[in-house]
C-alpha cells in the first residue's frame, strides 16, 4: 500500500538514532510487522533499496520480522491466532472482530558502527 | 509517481487553503528522545544495536494526538469522513451542514489530490471551507489538518467536518485526530465492499449506507448489512440519502448527541 513512505520514515529514525548514538553507519535494520499491518515484506525490501540509497544506511541489511494476528473474543474472553479482521471465536463460535496483535509496524533495532 | 502506493498519479506539492507547504515537513523538533549514550564526533568504535522499539507512524500518531487535544479544548466535534471516490462525501457533509444549521455551527475541511471543485460546492452552500490539494499524496495526514484547522475561525464552529481524499485503502492507517472516523458506502458499490477494505471498515466509529434512494438498483440491502457487521461490529451504522433527506434525521440528532458529551 504505502510502503514507499512507511521505509523513508524507516530509514530517517534509523539514520537519526544512528547518529545520535554517534555511529558514521548503519549496517542493519529490524523491523516487526504485522501479518494485517496492510504492508506487504516484499514492497518494503523493494522500498528499502530505493530510500536508503545516498544515506549512511545505504547497503544496510534488512531484516523483517512478522508478526502473526491474535484475536480476542468479547464474549468468552478467548485469545486465538487469526488470518483476518473478521473471524469466529473457535470456543464459542461468536464472530469476532477485535484484534489483540497483527497490526505492527515498528522499528525493533537497529545496528550501526 | 505517487510515492504512497506507487498508483503513479502525477506530480506537484501539497496546498491548503491556496498557500503552497511541503508535503514531508520536519516538524521542528530535533531532538533525540533514547536512552543511548552520545559520543564525541570522531570517536570510533566497533558495531552496536540501538533497540528502538518504535512505531513507524508514531510521527503522525503524535501530531493527531497534539490535534485531538486542541480539537477538545477547542469543545469541537471532529469527523473523518472517508470512502471511495464516488459515494458521496461531499454532498453527505453539506447536508449534513445544512441539518444542522441552527442547531451547530459546521466547518469544512476537504482533502483531494487536485481541483478546489469540492470546497467551491460546500463554499457555495455557505459553510467554512479550506480545500487541501494533496497533489500526489494519496491520504491526508496529521500535519496536513492542523495547518488546514489553523485557516478556520475554530472559536466559531461546534463540528468540523474533514472529507478525506477519497480512497478505502490509505487513509485508513492514518489518524487526523478525530473523534469519529465516518466511512461511507453508497448502495451503488458493491456489498463485498467491507469484506475488501476491511482495515478501513473495521477502523470506523460509523459506517452510513448511503445513497439510498438508488436502492432500488440490485442493492442486497441484508448482504451489505451482514457484511459491515462482520467487519466493524462496534460501528454506529446509519442508512440514508443525503439527496432526498431521508434517514438524516437520526444522523444528525446522532451528531447533536456526540456533541453533547
Amino acid at each position: 500500500m504505502h510502503e514507499v513512505s512507511i521505509m523513508a520514515e524507516a530509514v530517517r529514525m534509523a539514520v537519526q538514532s544512528a547518529q545520535a548514538a554517534g555511529a558514521r553507519r548503519v549496517t542493519g535494520l529490524r523491523l516487526r510487522v504485522g501479518a494485517l499491518s496492510g504492508a506487504v515484506p516484499e514492497a518494503l525490501r523493494f522500498a528499502w533499496d530505493v530510500v536508503s540509497r545516498d544515506t549512511i544506511a545505504a547497503g544496510a541489511r534488512l531484516e523483517i520480522e512478522t508478526v502473526s494476528a491474535t484475536g480476542w473474543c468479547a464474549v468468552c474472553n478467548a485469545v486465538f491466532e487469526c488470518a483476518g479482521f473478521y473471524n469466529e471465536c473457535p470456543r464459542c463460535h461468536n464472530p469476532s472482530s477485535e484484534l489483540r496483535r497483527g497490526r505492527e509496524l515498528e522499528i525493533a533495532a537497529v545496528e550501526a558502527e | 509517481m505517487c510515492k504512497e502506493c506507487g498508483c503513479g498519479l502525477g506530480g506537484g506539492s501539497v496546498n491548503i487553503g491556496g498557500h503552497a507547504h511541503d508535503h514531508d515537513p520536519d516538524y521542528g523538533h530535533g531532538h533525540y528522545h533514547g536512552h543511548e549514550h552520545h559520543h564525541e564526533a570522531g570517536h570510533t568504535h566497533g558495531p552496536f544495536t540501538l533497540n528502538l522499539n518504535r512505531s513507524l507512524m508514531e510521527k503522525n500518531d503524535r501530531l493527531a494526538e497534539r490535534n485531538r487535544g486542541f480539537f477538545n479544548a477547542k469543545k469541537l466535534l471532529v469527523l473523518n469522513v472517508v470512502s471511495s471516490p464516488g459515494s458521496g462525501k461531499t454532498t453527505f457533509i453539506r447536508e449534513t451542514a445544512a441539518k444542522l444549521a441552527g442547531k451547530l455551527r459546521v466547518g469544512v475541511i476537504v482533502g483531494d489530490l487536485a481541483t478546489d471543485n469540492d470546497a467551491v460546492r460546500l463554499r457555495s452552500a455557505g459553510v467554512p471551507v479550506v480545500q487541501i490539494t494533496t497533489g500526489t499524496v494519496c491520504h491526508l495526514d496529521a500535519d496536513m489538518v492542523s495547518k488546514a484547522a489553523a485557516q478556520l475561525a475554530l472559536d466559531q464552529l461546534d463540528v468540523l467536518i474533514i472529507e478525506n481524499v477519497g480512497n478505502l485503502v490509505c487513509p485508513a492507517d492514518y489518524d487526523l485526530g478525530e473523534d469519529l472516523r465516518v466511512v461511507l458506502l453508497s448502495t451503488t458499490e458493491g456489498e463485498d465492499k467491507p469484506l475488501k477494505y476491511p482495515p478501513m471498515f473495521h477502523s470506523a466509529n460509523v459506517a452510513i449506507v448511503t445513497k439510498s434512494d438508488l436502492a432500488a438498483a440490485g442493492f442486497n440491502r441484508e448482504q451489505t448489512l451482514a457484511n459491515l457487521k462482520r467487519v466493524s461490529h462496534h460501528a454506529q451504522v446509519f442508512e440514508l440519502s443525503a439527496k432526498t433527506g431521508d434517514g438524516m434525521e437520526g444522523w444528525v440528532d446522532y451528531l447533536v448527541k456526540q456533541r453533547a458529551t
